[in-house]
């Protein structure tokens, strides 16, 4: 039985700072499988960032990754030289960036940017590199490849820049790649080009995809399975349709209220009392607890992950048992 | 302020409530190199300002020197009895009294230099911002020449024209300078110009010399004192290099960079004190100002504040 | 492109204008300009029509039209020192200037680049921290007293370089120059240094502070996520960023590399137009001075075209502006 494509044990990235250490990922694990969607969903500093970087080691110090197993294709990405990593990076493992602005460098041309990728994992003729920059560029629906390649970034708008950088990541047909909120700078009719294209690319290659977001909608349309995160921890995680449908943990609750939506026309917006608490001095138990509206004196205690339902985890002590309408 | 005096207890020390100026000194303060450098400045300058009654000789008095004791080697006892620790010059002048005179005079240029070009550039600018169409434009336009014109050469070619002196250098310095305190002048007040206080103080219709006296100027001080504190820095080694050229102070009143100037014909004859010791004189005067410089930048700058 | 370079061409034909009726002025108000641009050792009658001659009888409208008519002819007065034309006198020296210039400018990339590269990518090492006060100490330290303690140790105490002049020098191109023999550049390696000590430190400043700020980037971490070797991404993708402000700045500050150099020639005793205008200065020599200002002037104006130039070359933003 082959391995799944990624598998990730215990996870623990943390921060040592001059203040303290900051916990961003604390115990994170799940398992992506060929050719799967996983989408990382959480409120901005819930370590679902940190995440993806850890797993192509980009951690920055002061951060580091302090445990756990990162297991790609069986092989621990965690205990591996950053030589061996390099090879991965953009080769097995790519990765798509936020803000398309901010990705591309601005001095360079657009094909000296593709075909030094390419050269850096496989030794071919500078034409051969410039043949797939090419084609990866038609793949993800940019007319005139040939003339595109001799313009800056600045040349493009944030959608073509976008699919530039998908065609970057797609160069060397990855087995997983990891696109941390891909969508967010962009338009909405442009943002459903984009996760129609990822979603048919998955398919047709075989490609492991973890997708960062904010955004449960997004999710909802794209992903096989999600899970939560709430600062550093995976709070849920199961098949996207059961989790959405009925969420076990308070906080998934909580998120899915929040979305607005037409079957809600008219009621007031549901939403999460307070904030995220900040990651450098967090009170022991659960960490929503203070958010949750179920929260007890056993919530001090930190509960443990824990299988409700078949495939169906969340790590909380009193989950919603029956679906909650949401 | 005034009724929290020195002498308060501890407890009342904690509640005091934090004034700008005590948070500025003790931002001041975390760096220890700015504070050294602090201390070495007010050493410097004190010593420049007593040089008449800690200078071993007068260096001035002619009558002083003795050709015989010229050019003797740091450590000997001259003709006079009195020890030259830093040696003497070609006329026998003791090159420590030299240097503690020359200081006064390097220090007086620049600050004094510094100071005028403030006033100067520091109304042009201010006019500048308030008056705004034509006459900004034209004064900004002469800042800008000014700025793309090398300093030294500008100094240069006026006191070509002025012939040397103090008074010229002084002059020359602020001609070359003033477009700093312009250029800071007018930035800040015109950010400061479109603040609501400002207009409240227009509704109010206060006289426009009070609005710019006792709203605008107070706010352009932090980076005026930035600027101005490393102007002078410039200043003194502009007026070193001037000096060093032959065209700075007269012969009479030796600058630093006049006695290292003295000392560059006996430099191949491997009599290096002459210069070497009001060289270094020269470098700890502006090191320390740049450094103290340095952090007041850092400290008054809004930008780098959370 | 080209309405571009026209309209910097225009603004830089008003500030050469500007330049030179500062200068007019300057020379005409302040002092004599009979004293100035007539030798002190003529008779009267030879005063009298060297004032005819020059139009300093006619109003002073008129004469500044005679000045920029002449000086557009490329007569700028004649030396009295020397008595030869002014201008011919400084072209003559140029080329030792310019090629002290460029050798502290070159210098300056040489050392300054890779010391701050190193302190930006490693900014809590000591090494670093030590590169960052030496760079400190580069502004402070006044330069002609660098120049000496140079002499005194290189020249005077260990004898490795000479300690003055141009050296043995070769004629190409009709000028001669001193970095083309051994001699020469021995001659030359103490003023280039000394002269590019604020440069070196000016270059380490800008290269740390942007590579820090590149570094930070997005697109440099994506090009680590790319699966880059750091050489290509320090190489490539951050220095080709922090060219660009490095490249502006040495730039403009090459005109004031030739105006520092005045310093730097006479601690030396190069013999070029920093030395010249020195001397001049000293024996009052006027026409020389006013010559010596229009080239730098006009100097400087070039120096600023080929810079903006270069920049929209180098950054594909600008260029696009450019063609807007």
């Amino acid at each position: 039985m082959t391995p799944p494509t990624l598998q990730v044990r215990n996870l623990r990235t943390h921060f040592f700072t001059r203040a303290g250490v900051v916990k961003a990922v604390d115990d994170v694990s799940f398992t992506v499988d060929r050719g799967k969607v996983l989408g990382l969903v959480g409120e901005s500093g819930s370590g679902k960032s940190v995440t993806g970087f850890s797993i192509l080691g980009l951690v920055d110090p002061p951060g580091r990754i302090a445990g756990g197993q990162i297991l790609f294709k069986g092989q621990d990405l965690a205990g591996l030289s950053e030589e061996a990593m390099r090879q991965l990076r953009g080769n097995r493992i790519a990765m798509i960036f936020q803000d398309p602005m901010m990705t591309l460098n601005p001095v360079l041309r657009i094909d000296t940017q593709m075909i030094e990728t390419v050269l850096a994992h496989e030794k071919v003729s500078r034409e051969e590199a410039r043949q797939r920059a090419r084609d990866a560029l038609g793949q993800v629906g940019i007319p005139s490849p040939e003339e595109r390649l001799r313009a800056y970034p600045h040349q493009f708008s944030g959608g073509m820049r976008q699919r530039v950088a998908i065609a970057i990541a797609l160069l060397h047909k990855p087995d997983l790649i990891v696109a941390d909120e891909p969508t967010t700078a962009l338009d909405v009719t442009i943002q459903g080009q984009i996760l129609a294209e990822a979603q048919k690319l998955c398919a047709d290659f075989g490609t492991a995809l973890i997708w960062i977001t904010h955004d449960l909608s997004v999710v909802a349309g794209l992903a096989d399975d999600i899970a939560v995160m709430y600062a550093g921890k995976v709070v849920e995680q199961g098949p996207v349709t059961q989790v959405l449908d009925q969420p076990l943990h308070p906080y998934t609750v909580g998120l899915i209220g929040s979305v607005p939506s037409r079957n809600k026309r008219g009621e007031p917006l549901r939403q999460i009392p307070g904030m995220t608490p900040s990651l450098l001095n967090l009170p022991a138990g659960c960490a929503f607890r203070a958010r949750c509206p179920r929260a007890e004196a056993r919530c001090a205690e930190p509960p443990p992950m824990a299988e409700y339902r078949p495939g169906r985890h969340a790590r909380c002590i009193h989950p919603y048992e029956e679906a909650v309408a949401a | 302020m005034s009724s929290t005096t020195a002498g308060a207890p501890p407890a009342a020390a904690a509640a005091r409530v934090e004034t700008p100026f005590r948070r500025f000194v003790s931002e001041f303060a975390e760096s220890r190199l700015a504070l050294l450098g602090l201390v070495v400045f007010a050493i410097i300058a004190l010593v420049a300002i007593l040089a008449p009654w800690i200078a071993p000789q007068n260096p001035y008095d002619l009558a002083q020197l003795d050709i015989m004791d010229g050019r003797l080697e740091p450590g000997s006892v001259g003709g006079s009895g009195i020890t030259h620790w830093l040696g003497t010059d070609d006329q026998g002048r003791d090159m420590l009294s030299g240097i503690i005179y020359g200081l006064r005079i390097s220090l007086t240029v620049g600050a004094g230099s510094a100071i005028l070009a403030c006033l100067v550039g520091a109304s042009l600018g201010m006019l500048a911002a308030y008056a705004g169409g034509r006459t900004d434009s034209l004064i900004m336009r002469l800042v800008d020449l000014q700025l793309s014109f090398p300093a030294i050469l500008a100094a240069l070619m006026i006191l070509a024209f002025l012939g040397k002196g103090i008074l010229n250098v002084v002059i020359a310095l602020v001609v070359v300078e003033w477009a700093y305190y312009a250029r800071t002048v007018r930035g800040t007040a015109l950010v400061e110009r479109r603040r609501e206080y400002i207009e409240a103080a227009q509704c109010l219709a206060l006289p426009t010399h009070r609005i710019i006296f006792r709203h605008l100027l107070p706010n352009c001080l932090p980076p005026l004192i930035v600027v101005g504190t490393m102007q002078i820095a410039r200043a003194i080694a502009l007026e070193a290099t001037l000096s060093f050229l032959g065209l700075g102070v007269p012969i009479t009143e030796p600058s630093l960079g006049l006695l290292i100037a003295n000392g560059y014909e006996y430099m191949l004859s491997g009599k290096y004190w002459i210069s070497f010791y009001p060289g270094i004189a020269l470098l700890v005067t502006i090191v320390s100002i740049n450094l103290v410089g340095d952090q007041l930048r850092d400290v008054l700058n809004p930008r780098l504040k959370k | 492109m080209t309405v571009f370079l026209l309209r910097r061409l225009i603004q830089a034909a008003a500030v050469v204008l500007a330049m030179s009726l500062l200068v007019f002025l300057g020379v005409y108000a302040i002092g004599d300009p009979v004293e100035i641009l007539i030798s002190p050792e003529a008779d009267q009658i030879e005063r009298e029509r060297a004032i005819q001659a020059l139009g300093l009888d006619l109003p002073l409208w008129q004469q500044y039209l005679v000045f920029l008519g002449n000086a557009l002819r490329g007569d700028l007065g004649r030396s009295f020192v020397f008595n030869e034309p002014a201008l011919q006198l400084i072209l003559q020296r140029m080329p030792a200037t310019l090629e002290l210039a460029v050798g502290a400018t070159v210098a300056a990339l040489i050392i300054g680049l890779p010391l701050g590269l190193y302190a930006g990518l490693r900014p809590n090492s000591t090494l670093s921290k030590g590169i960052m006060a030496g760079s400190i100490l580069g502004f402070s330290l006044p330069t002609f007293w660098v120049g000496l303690m140079l002499i005194m140790v290189f020249a005077v105490q260990l004898g490795w370089l000479p300690s003055t002049g141009r050296g043995e020098t070769v004629e190409v191109l009709g000028m001669r120059w001193s970095f083309l023999t051994a001699n020469g550049l021995a001659h030359m390696v103490m003023p280039a240094i000394n002269l590019s000590l604020f440069k070196i430190s000016l270059v380490i400043r800008l290269t740390r502070a942007g590579v820090r700020e590149t570094m930070l980037m997005d697109y440099v971490k994506f090009a680590r996520a790319k699966g880059l070797s750091p050489t290509r991404i320090t190489m490539v993708h951050v220095f080709k960023n922090i060219l660009i402000p490095v490249v502006t700045v040495v730039g403009l500050e090459f005109g004031g590399t030739i105006a520092f150099s005045v310093v730097t020639e006479s601690v030396f005793a190069w013999p070029g137009m920093g030395k010249l205008i020195i001397d001049s200065i000293n024996v009052l020599d006027r026409p020389v001075m006013v010559a010596y200002l229009m080239i730098i002037v006009l100097m400087f104006i070039t120096i600023n075209l080929i810079v903006d130039i270069t920049y929209s070359l180098l950054d594909p933003r600008v260029r696009l502006e450019g063609k807007a």
